[in-house]
This record gives C-alpha cells, sequence and structure tokens, in this order.
C-alpha cells in the first residue's frame, strides 16, 4: 500500500497503525502503581490504546518497562526539506587512492572540541586510529595527517594550529552543550576565521548529534555531519571538495 | 572425561618457547627498572607512610613532599629518607611533617642528616604498620568471601560511569541485587594524565567518576552493605594505571579493592606516557597489588579495538606472555593475573564466531590458573541495539564455552552512551541466562582434530612465537617504537611524565619495595 506523504505516521504491520514501542525506566517499586504511572506517561506523549508488556523491578527503588501503543499523530512530509552532504561515500583504500592520483601530496586535517566541550567520543570516532562501527578513524588513513586537539580547545587556538599546520579541513566537534552554546561558540568561530581573512584557506566542517547540514550551512560551515557518520563519510567529502576547489596542485610538482 | 587441557592440541615446545622469549624481553627491561625511580612511586612510599590530604592551595600533600625535595635535587636517596631523617630531627610524624612542608614551614634538604640506619630504625614502626594493616585488610576480605561467598565463575562484571559517586553508588547497589559481582568505577576521562591522585569524594567528572581515597571508600562500604544483604561479596575495581599508577595501586590496597586494570604497556600506547615511566611505575604498582590481594586486569583487548582483530589476533596472546612475566617478576600469582582479550572479530566475516572460539580457548589452554578477563564486542557495536544485544549473547556463550574467569558484560547500548541503568540489567539478564542455560556446555565440547577452530588456534600460536622471538630481539621498547602493537608507535624518549623518571642513588631507600619483595620472594 502505498504511504500517504502528507499524512506519515508509524507503522507497525499495517499502513498508518502508528505503532510505537517504547522502554524506559521510572524511579518507583515494582508493582501495580508503577505500571500505571508508566502507562499515563506513554498517555500524554500521545499514544493511544498503550499495552505494557514487561515491567521489570531492578533494585533500589528502579522499575523498567517495554510498552507498545499507537500513535496519534502524523507528520505531512511532503514539506519536509532536507539539504544534505552531496560527495558521494568512498571506501578507505578508494580515498587513499584518490588522494595519491589526484591530490598527489598528503593532506591535513585538524580536529578539535572547542569551547567548553570536553566530549572527545565524536571526535575521537571520525580521527582515531580506532574510528567507529567497523570503520578505521582518520589516523589510519595513510594519505592524510591528522591532528586531534581534543578536548575544551579555545576558537583562537584551533585557528593558530590550523595555520602553523597548514591545514586542508578543519573538524569541530560539538557534542555536550547548554543553552545553545554550541552555536555561539560555532559562530565565533567563523567570525573569527573571516575576521583574519582565513575563511576560504580551510574547508571548515562540524560534527556532532544535533548538528545538521543545513544548519551547519546557516552558521557559515561548508558541511555537517550528524549521528551515524563514519570517517570515510567526512574524508571523502573532504578529498571531493579539495579537488573541486581546485587545491590539486598545491602540493604537486 | 574431558579436562580442560584436551579440548585444542597446543604444541607446549611453542609455549614454553614463547614463554622464554617473554623473559628474555623482561630481561631486557630489568635495568631500567631496578635503577630508577619515579616520583609516582616516590608520592605512593610518601602516602604508604601516612601522608594524605592538601595543601591550602588544593595540591595533595604527596605531590608537595616529592616536589620539594626533588626541586632540591635530592630524590633519587627516596623519600623515605627525607622523611624519615625529618622524623629524626623533629621528632613529628610524617603526615604532620608533609603539613609542615606545605605551609613553607619546612624544607627537606636543609635539616642536618643522620645516617640512613637511623632513619630505617625510626621509620620501623610506621612502615611495620602500614604493613600489617595492608596484610589485615587482606585477611578481611577472605573473611567476607568465605561468610559471603563470589558467585560462579565467569563472574559478571559491569562499569558505573555517572560522574557522581553517590550515584554510582545507587547504580552498583542495583546492579549487585540484578547479579553482578564485579563493580568497576569507570574514572573520568583523562585521569590518567593527571600526575596526582584528586582528593575528596567527588560528584563531577566526564564519563567517569575520579579515582580518589574517599570515593574509593564509599563504593567499598556500599558493596559491602548490599553484599551481606544479598550474601554474595560484590568485588570492587578501579584503576591503578596512568601518570599515577602506583599511587591508586595503594589506594586499593588500603580501601579493599578487589581488581584493578594494571597493565605494563597500556600507558605507553593509548595514553603516550613515557615508556621507562610507565615500566618503573607498572613494577612497584603490581607489587603493591600482589602483595595486598588485588587480582590486576591486564589491557589486551585494547589493542582489537584500534588493530583488527582477526589479523592481529597473535598480538594479544604475545602480550599476555609479556604481561604474565612482568608481573611475576612484581611477585603476581598466576591466580591474580587476569589477563585480558576481547570478542572484536568483525561479525560480517562468516566463521568469525569460530575464531572467537579458537582465541578463548588458545587462551585458556595457555594461562589455565590464570583469571581471565574477557571484553566484549566495542569496535562493531552500532546504533542498532538489538543487533549489539545479540552480539553480546555470543560473546557470553564464547566466554562459558571456554571457561573464562571474569566476564566484563558488553551493553547495548555500547555505541550511544555510558550504561543506564536498564542497559546494565539487561546485559545481567543476557548474561545469566546464557551461563545458566548452558553451564555444562564446556565439558561436552572437544574440538575436531584438523577443523577450523585447531587450525585457526595453531596459526595464531605460531604467528605469537614468531612476534615474541622478533621482539625478544629487538628490544620491547624498540618493538612499541615500531607500532608492534595495536598499530601504534610511541618514541622511546617522549611520552609523557618523563621528567619525573630519576636514576636511584646508591643509598637510595624504600622500605615498602623491601619488605614487599621479601615477603612476595622476588
Amino acid at each position: 500500500m502505498q504511504a500517504d506523504l502528507t499524512s506519515i505516521k508509524p507503522y507497525g504491520d499495517t499502513i498508518n497503525d502508528g505503532m510505537l514501542q517504547l522502554s524506559f525506566t521510572l524511579p518507583m517499586e515494582c508493582g501495580v502503581a508503577a505500571g500505571e504511572a508508566a502507562r499515563k506517561l506513554v498517555e500524554q506523549m500521545g499514544i493511544e490504546e498503550v499495552n505494557l508488556v514487561e515491567m521489570k523491578g531492578m533494585g533500589e527503588g528502579y522499575t523498567f518497562f517495554i510498552l507498545y501503543g499507537k500513535l496519534k499523530f502524523s507528520i505531512d512530509a511532503s514539506k519536509i526539506k532536507v539539504t544534505q552532504v552531496e560527495t558521494k561515500t568512498m571506501t578507505y583504500y578508494q580515498i587513499n587512492d584518490f588522494i595519491r592520483k589526484k591530490i598527489r601530496r598528503k593532506i591535513t586535517v585538524v580536529g578539535a572540541c572547542t569551547g567548553s566541550d570536553a566530549h572527545t567520543v565524536g571526535l575521537d570516532a571520525i580521527m582515531n586510529m580506532k574510528g567507529y562501527a567497523g570503520e578505521y578513524g582518520l589516523e589510519r588513513y595513510p594519505e592524510i595527517n591528522v591532528y586531534n586537539l581534543g578536548s575544551q580547545v579555545p576558537n583562537e587556538q584551533l585557528i593558530r594550529r590550523a595555520v602553523e599546520l597548514d591545514a586542508d579541513a578543519l573538524l569541530v566537534s560539538q557534542v555536550v552543550t547548554q543553552k545553545e552554546v554550541h552555536i555561539k561558540n560555532l559562530t565565533e568561530l567563523v567570525e573569527l576565521l573571516e575576521a583574519e581573512g582565513l575563511r576560504e584557506r580551510f574547508i571548515l566542517i562540524v560534527g556532532g548529534p544535533r548538528i545538521t547540514h543545513q544548519l551547519a550551512l546557516e552558521l557559515g560551515y561548508d558541511a555537517g555531519f550528524g549521528p551515524g557518520t563514519i570517517p570515510p563519510d567526512v574524508a571523502s567529502y573532504i578529498v571531493q571538495t579539495m579537488t573541486k576547489a581546485g587545491v590539486t596542485w598545491n602540493g604537486g610538482d | 572425561m574431558f579436562s580442560l587441557l584436551e579440548k585444542l592440541i597446543i604444541d607446549q615446545i611453542k609455549v614454553d618457547k614463547c614463554r622464554q622469549e617473554a623473559r628474555k624481553i623482561a630481561d631486557g627491561l630489568q635495568v631500567d627498572i631496578e635503577q630508577n625511580t619515579t616520583t609516582a612511586v616516590e608520592r605512593t612510599v610518601a602516602r604508604l607512610l601516612g601522608i594524605d590530604g592538601v595543601d591550602e592551595g588544593g595540591i595533595p600533600l604527596p605531590n608537595v613532599v616529592v616536589e620539594q625535595v626533588m626541586l632540591s635535587a635530592e630524590l633519587n636517596r627516596g623519600i623515605a629518607y627525607w622523611l624519615g631523617n625529618a622524623v629524626l630531627v623533629t621528632g613529628k610524624t610524617p603526615a604532620a611533617i608533609a603539613v609542615a612542608v606545605g605551609d613553607g614551614q619546612l624544607v627537606l634538604s636543609e635539616l642536618p642528616l643522620h645516617p640512613l640506619t637511623e632513619v630505617q630504625d625510626v621509620l620501623t614502626t610506621i612502615v611495620g604498620a602500614t604493613v600489617n594493616r595492608i596484610k589485615a585488610i587482606r585477611e578481611q576480605r577472605a573473611c567476607l568471601q568465605k561468610k559471603y561467598r563470589p558467585g560462579p565463575q565467569p563472574w559478571l562484571y559491569v562499569i558505573v560511569a555517572t560522574g557522581n559517586i553517590y550515584e554510582d553508588v545507587v547504580q552498583a547497589k542495583a546492579a549487585a541485587r540484578q547479579g553482578a559481582d564485579v563493580i568497576a568505577v569507570i574514572r573520568s576521562t583523562a585521569q590518567s594524565l593527571l600526575d596526582y591522585v584528586p582528593y575528596g569524594a567527588t560528584t563531577e567528572g566526564f564519563g567517569g567518576t575520579y579515582a580518589t581515597q574517599e570515593n574509593f571508600r564509599i563504593m567499598r562500604k556500599a558493596l559491602d552493605e548490599v553484599g551481606q544483604e544479598i550474601g554474595r561479596y560484590i568485588q570492587l575495581v578501579n584503576y591503578a594505571s596512568g601518570l599515577a599508577m602506583p599511587e591508586i595501586a595503594a589506594l586499593g590496597a588500603l580501601e579493599r579493592l578487589d581488581m584493578m586494570l594494571n597493565d605494563a604497556m597500556y600507558g605507553i600506547l593509548f595514553r603516550d606516557i613515557n615508556m621507562k615511566r610507565t615500566l618503573i611505575d607498572q613494577y612497584f604498582s603490581r607489587m603493591i597489588n600482589a602483595f595486598s590481594g588485588i587480582i590486576i586486569n591486564t589491557g589486551e583487548d585494547n589493542y582489537l579495538t584500534t588493530a583488527d582483530a582477526v589479523e592481529e589476533a597473535h598480538t594479544v596472546l604475545a602480550s599476555e606472555f609479556i604481561n604474565e612475566e612482568l608481573a611475576y617478576r612484581s611477585g603476581l600469582p598466576p591466580e591474580q593475573l587476569g589477563l585480558g582479550h576481547a570478542f572484536e572479530i568483525n561479525p560480517a566475516l562468516e566463521d568469525g564466531f569460530l575464531m572467537e572460539i579458537a582465541q578463548a580457548q588458545l587462551i585458556r589452554q595457555v594461562f589455565p590458573e590464570a583469571a581471565l578477563k574477557y571484553m566484549p564486542p566495542t569496535k562493531y557495536m552500532s546504533g542498532n541495539i538489538f543487533k549489539g544485544h545479540l552480539m553480546d549473547g555470543m560473546f557470553n556463550l564464547v566466554s562459558i564455552m571456554t571457561g573464562q574467569n571474569i566476564q566484563l558484560l558488553g551493553m547495548l547500548t555500547e555505541a550511544i552512551h555510558t550504561p543506564f541503568l536498564s542497559d546494565r540489567a539487561l546485559s545481567i539478564e543476557n548474561a545469566r541466562y546464557i551461563f545458566n542455560n548452558a553451564r555444562h556446555l564446556q565439558e561436552e565440547i572437544s574440538f575436531k582434530p584438523g577443523g577450523r577452530i585447531q587450525r585457526r588456534a595453531e596459526l595464531v600460536l605460531k604467528e605469537t612465537e614468531e612476534m615474541l622471538t622478533e621482539i625478544a630481539g629487538k628490544g620491547l621498547l624498540q618493538a612499541i617504537a615500531e607500532g608492534m602493537f595495536a598499530d601504534i608507535s610511541r618514541s622511546i624518549e617522549g611520552g609523557k611524565g618523563a621528567d619525573g623518571v630519576l636514576s636511584k642513588s646508591e643509598n637510595y631507600y624504600n622500605p615498602f619495595m623491601e619488605i614487599f619483595r621479601e615477603e612476595l620472594g622476588v
């Protein structure tokens, strides 16, 4: 059956049935009252015909629940506009090969969690040798020089290092933020780069759980990567953008 | 009918050769270890002499006294000499002396000097009291474990990581009630790079909780309470690693921790700590772990998170031989040796599960008495929590089939966030189900001679022997510099904490090392 894009709902086994599965914990002793509390909470989420299928005490006065229900709401998906990074993701081997053949020198990527953010999990997933989801991180790429500056790096310091290292691309990660402090921080980096006439010198990329490509563009970045990004997504974007920007012969003969 | 040792056919000559090469490798490190000390070792001695607390600026007093002596370039006699000398001159305790140093009222190197024999005499009582205290704590553990027996192996090992010790207590007690046997309190990000131990109870950390003596005490008390209630001794784990490695080992001894992560090479490879610094620190820290009856956990699992688990399987086994030999030299018996390995083969690989079995069984047979610590899948965990939960189940199955001892439970949300209370409960349920449901599967299995599992084990052992021979030829430091472990290369002179390494003078004095060596027979 064809879905109606103007009214999209979750799908269990019948179109528009709105089926959801939820699991969570409440700080209540396991019992009838806790079950009722879980059910009521789920109803308040706009879910009907709530079915509590599992309730289990976990000790210390906490109880775990698994529930199903039908979501009342739908969304008009025909009006949704998204922009996404348009480069095609290549494999680890293809990327290194691409750099060797088309850029003909090693490229340099500098990354940092800027401002107050001490959470390097996202940055490390992309940059560290270890990588993420079975994909090697950029450090493992023989054709990429990687400088991971770590956490709580001031924007000024990131720029200084990027210039010193003659970076091709800057990766900024923002994971944990409060009161939209990440927006302010990301904007400040662009302003500083522009003030020093350096904005066009680097490919500027931001990543993090709250980042979308759309948001990145609005903030003056070249690209934004959200949850689920793997290292080759970022590397592919960098190398393809570099060749587009005509830097191919930079480090050449 | 089948004993453990009849499972895989293992070439004992190769195994013996591996141990022989590991001894050569350790011999090559012995000179550096014996001729040098570090600021961390000296701070540990200060702590064992009763120095604790912080000065007005919040700097831990063990750092204050050691740094003062270091500035006057006299630390190579050992901090014990200077503290003992100050006891002779002032008549105060080392703890009171440290306070005076912190207040700027006393400069240890400017006091009139007494001969070493007098210093040794005056410290005898204090040193003896600390040694007896550690012995008593060890006996207390044995008594408690007799009364409240630990659960059957593989022990269910889970982590708490809220950053707030009081919140950790809630999570840890709940986990114990759910069935956990072992609770590890994950440290705050980058604590390993702090060249001191923070002080007091802490409620803020990033991705973990600071290891402090007070935090150890709070968690120990909570686990004893819940353990007595449910009639099962709950073991407590923390990290004797990083720049304060031996100090934390001492705190673990004083607060009755049961296991400590303690790897001879981890700090070098994964935290870029100076090689010599790490090797000297691991030697003393392991001696403390040995004397206090603490099971160490080595970190070979980490190799497979950076390097490929199929291609680099032998690096795990090779490192285990090295860790084993270095541990023996610190007086650790095999049953206190939690050698690490991991279930990290790409799940998309055909027969990957067979290779996991081969690897786990091989390690089991090569180290029959060790308390093997088996680590869960992390590298291929994704946002698909349902698949992840199944991978954790496969991991649990290998463990019960191959007789592992310490099972660090995988979390279905591994790649997403530090575990929720419910994640931990689901993991414990998963492990208990499989361990109970397949409890004696191991006794029913033998492996087909010449089959895939047998052949895989043979290959890994052969590559291990080759690797150890190569390392023995060039020396461990050079091997690490060449990136032979975890695809990570570190320079011999570089790394953090190199400035904290100093040569011992001829009259160097460390009463604890002397006693531990004697009591442990090393």
